[in-house]
């Protein structure tokens, strides 16, 4: 009789822990048609292995370089760790994981994060709260995941036990029911890839109008904490073997101002690193801001991304030395797909674009 | 660590899986560990004041169960060389002298969370945030109301010799700050409480899923339904919310303050039932009340018997006031006999009030209590002929009258609870014979005051569990009769209340967390 009843009570246990893991998958937001850089950083997993290149930082590089792009004219095997609003030691710690997984031969950081020293400074709480999510729920439980709710938790996650909330995200979560669309049961048990490597592709146009002005700032220096974050991201890389290379998007807003740039340029002198500014180099690479942006020139659309990954691509090959991979007949095969999935995409968009005008 | 708090719950859950697996001897230093740990990371800048607590009624009690042993061991010697005279002298003396530690004790600690309640009102607030009074500190000791209570209790009983004194200092440790009790009550009698409290326990699997399944209860009624309506109230108190709106605020601090307190009450209640230990209850369905003596008998039931016990009784037996009664009596025989009861219900009535809050509103709340009940006792005779001359009492739509009239009158009085400045009260108190709103029940205006229609049908349906609960369990037990259900029944509905806490619950990010409003006292 105690038996059977330890059977029927671990049974139900079981059970119930079962439906509770579905509701959390059903309650947790999807990102697959609105806010799809939400689910980026769950991509990566699939893909985690043998990168020559592996690019890390905000809306900056999974919005304006293209991985594709990459391998077709240089054989470069890239992949993206790009997030929504990623702080700078949410990148350090997806460097962090990153080599857990493949230690590419060049690790390339945005270095815009280095503006913001507390996760307050990225907006309202919520909004904080809501870029967070983007960033660490994607991420595999492992030390660097800890870390990095542990560093990135608003005061508000903090006073409600933040951690459990990322442990359980139903917890988090368990009020949407009552916001549950038709693309939460779609994607319920299983999610479309959005990105290709981690860009996320736009084909919109949206020219910039004006130049994009800012109030000047009070205080230029970058604050103690970030260069903490970008000297560990340093000593990561060398213990790994890895060239680290800064680099700045070409991005007209936020505004990177002069005194930011020359203490990113003296900081990769002093520890002998390549640090581009591309905003320097826009001629060069060819950007029109007419046709190569989709927003107004905060971010470049897919003609924008290719015309810059080309540019950055050479850049690879001669100076860090990247060897091309495209006679490797194995990778060739993979590539083709990810290249004619790519296309396929951009063909798709562009008629949707097309039919929208 | 609030009760609603995750940590707390795997706090417990770590607990009661410790607890039994623990030899019997040593559950209870177990639970004064866990007691403690819960007050230190809940407050740990308040151990002060429970350590004092614990250590002067823990004196108090030992000073004055040794002089009453040597009272019986003398008394014993010389049973036959004292007269019956000089015994009881001696007795008087003995309990003379144990009155001054009794006092002392009592002075000391009442002094003290005085001087705490003090400190949230102006002008000792203030001295407290500037530092100008050096011991004045910011924020009430969490629960300093309940275990200071309880332990008084205690020295009183020990001194009443009604209760015996507890000789060993941890296990009075732990009677002081027991924490499932610790920071709302029920405010426990020694008696009652040790026992069970000191008693090794073997695992019972049906003990501690019934205290399981009563915390998930308390849950359902605190985050589900309590918490939600909360924000509306905050709304509500505007100064423009007046006339049937002011209804509405009394109706819905109603439907807050029970899911409030009594969901604390059965996650308290529950968690020391799965720990073996018995405490008493503090609710029996208190809206079912037909009058409000009624209502104070099934609400908040330990602190009414502790106020009766230790206020009430005393003053109304007291030498001065029999004097006075009789004094009385010579004027007006009826009056006199019964002014003893009037000074001490309005005696135990201010004490209640200033032991929610040191402030004007909740002396006039506890008075206003008083007042409702003396006069319906006073025209109780003349109540009884009424009913009697048209039989209302057999008919049950009379019944269910008079619980809505309780319901009501409460709700208003209640709401004084809401305006610390008691003009304001009365002004809306007025307003309900000078504005004539009531259109706003059904124009939307309550659609805007942070209530959502999905807040509304979870607070509704709730209301209505709440209630479908209650009277079965008028008629008997619910979770006994919910044991004698198929285990996939029992397992289902356990489930069930399980998903609509998780899901309906208003905790996260996005919810102001409520602390229990008991907390605060």
């Amino acid at each position: 009789m105690k038996k059977k009843s330890i059977a029927i009570f671990a049974a139900a246990l079981a059970v119930g822990l079962l439906i509770l893991w579905l509701l959390q998958m059903l309650l947790m937001p999807k990102y697959m048609t609105d806010v799809r850089e939400g689910a980026l950083i769950a991509e990566y997993y699939e893909e985690a292995g043998n990168h020559d290149v592996v690019f890390i930082g905000d809306c900056e590089v999974y919005e304006n370089f293209s991985p594709i792009t990459l391998w077709e004219e240089y054989g470069i095997t890239s992949y993206i760790r790009g997030s929504a609003q990623q702080l700078i030691w949410q990148s350090y710690y997806l460097m962090e994981e990153t080599f857990q997984y493949e230690t590419p031969e060049v690790m390339v950081f945005n270095v815009l994060s280095m503006k913001y020293d507390t996760p307050k400074s990225t907006g309202s709480s919520s909004q904080r709260e809501a870029y967070n999510r983007m960033t660490l729920d994607g991420m595999r439980w492992s030390g660097s995941k800890v870390h990095s709710i542990l560093d990135s938790m608003t005061q508000e996650e903090k006073e409600k036990e933040g951690m459990w909330l990322y442990l359980f995200p139903l917890l988090r979560y368990h009020d949407r029911w009552s916001e549950l669309t038709a693309e939460d049961f779609q994607y319920w048990l299983k999610k479309d890839t959005v990105s290709h490597n981690g860009y996320l592709m736009q084909v919109g146009v949206k020219p910039v109008e004006a130049e994009h002005m800012e109030r000047p700032l009070v205080d230029y220096e970058f604050a103690a904490n970030c260069y903490e974050y970008l000297d560990r991201m340093v000593e990561l890389c060398q213990k790994h073997g890895t060239q680290l290379v800064l680099i700045k998007a070409p991005s007209l807003s936020p505004v990177w101002w002069d005194q930011w740039d020359e203490q990113m340029a003296a900081y990769a002198e002093e520890h002998d690193l390549l640090y581009i500014n591309f905003l320097d180099y826009q001629e060069e690479i060819g950007i029109d801001w007419n046709t190569d942006t989709y927003d107004t020139g905060l971010h470049l659309n897919v003609y924008g991304a290719e015309k810059l990954s080309s540019y950055f691509g050479k850049i690879l090959v001669e100076e860090c030395g990247i060897a091309d991979c495209r006679s490797d007949p194995e990778l060739s095969n993979i590539w083709a797909e990810k290249v004619a999935a790519y296309d396929a995409q951009k063909e798709e968009l562009e008629a949707a674009c097309a039919a929208a005008e | 660590m609030q009760f609603t708090s995750l940590s707390f719950a795997l706090f417990a859950a770590v607990l009661l899986v410790v607890y039994y697996l623990v030899p019997g001897t040593w559950q209870w230093p177990l639970l004064l560990i866990a007691s403690y740990l819960f007050y230190f990371t809940a407050g740990k800048e308040y151990l002060f004041f429970i350590l004092f607590t614990t250590v002067t009624t823990y004196a108090a009690g030992y000073l004055m169960d040794r002089r009453l042993k040597q009272r019986d061991e003398y008394l014993a010697a010389h049973k036959t060389e004292l007269s019956r005279e000089e015994k009881k002298e001696y007795k008087a003396k003995i309990k003379s002298a144990n009155r001054v530690w009794m006092a002392v004790c009592l002075v000391l600690n009442f002094a003290i969370l005085a001087v705490c309640k003090a400190c949230l009102i102006d002008p000792f607030r203030t001295a407290a945030q500037e530092g100008t009074i050096s011991f004045l500190t910011l924020g009430l000791p969490l629960g300093i109301s309940f275990y200071m209570f309880q332990s008084m209790g205690y020295v009183v009983d020990v001194y009443r010799e009604t209760a015996k004194a507890e000789r060993n200092p941890l296990k009075l440790a732990l009677f002081v700050s027991f924490f499932p009790q610790l920071i709302q009550g029920p405010i426990s009698k020694f008696n009652q409480l040790a026992p069970t409290l000191y008693a090794p326990h073997k695992y019972d699997g049906k003990q501690v899923s019934f205290g399981l399944q009563r915390m998930l209860w308390g849950y359902f009624k605190k985050i589900v339904v309590a918490d939600r309506i909360a924000v509306a109230i905050g709304t509500l108190k505007g100064e423009e919310y007046t006339g049937a709106a002011f209804l509405v605020l009394t109706v819905f601090y109603a439907i807050q303050i029970y899911g409030d307190f009594t969901g604390g009450i059965d996650v308290t209640i529950g968690l020391a039932e799965a720990l073996g230990v018995r405490l008493t209850e503090n609710f029996i369905r208190p809206y079912f009340s037909k009058n409000i003596a009624e209502y104070w008998r099934r609400w908040h039931i330990s602190l009414g018997v502790w106020m009766k016990d230790y206020i009430f009784y005393p003053i109304s037996v007291s030498e001065p006031m029999r004097k006075l009664s009789k004094a009385a009596r010579k004027k007006s025989p009826n009056f006199g006999k019964r002014l003893p009861v009037y000074v001490a219900s309005v005696a135990t009535w201010l004490v209640t009030g200033i032991w929610h809050g040191f402030s004007p509103n909740f002396a006039v709340w506890g008075l206003l209590n008083c007042f409702v009940i003396v006069v319906s006792e006073e025209l109780a005779p003349l109540y009884e002929k009424f009913h009697n001359r048209f039989h209302l009492k057999e008919k049950k739509w009379y019944g269910a009258f008079e619980m809505l009239r309780m319901f009501m009158l409460m709700n208003l009085i209640r709401a004084c609870d809401l305006f610390p400045n008691v003009g304001d009260y009365f002004r809306r108190l007025g307003s309900l014979l000078t504005t004539f709103n009531f259109h706003i029940l059904w124009d939307g205006t309550l659609m805007n005051v942070g209530l959502s229609g999905v807040d509304y049908a979870i607070i509704f349906g709730g209301v209505i569990i709440w209630f479908a609960v209650s009277l079965l369990q008028e008629k008997a037990p619910i979770r006994e009769r919910l044991w004698q259900k198929p285990v996939l029944v029992r397992y289902c509905l356990i489930f069930a209340l399980l998903l609509i806490v998780l899901l309906m619950g208003s905790y996260g990010i996005g919810y102001d967390a409520s602390n229990f409003i008991y907390n605060q006292f």
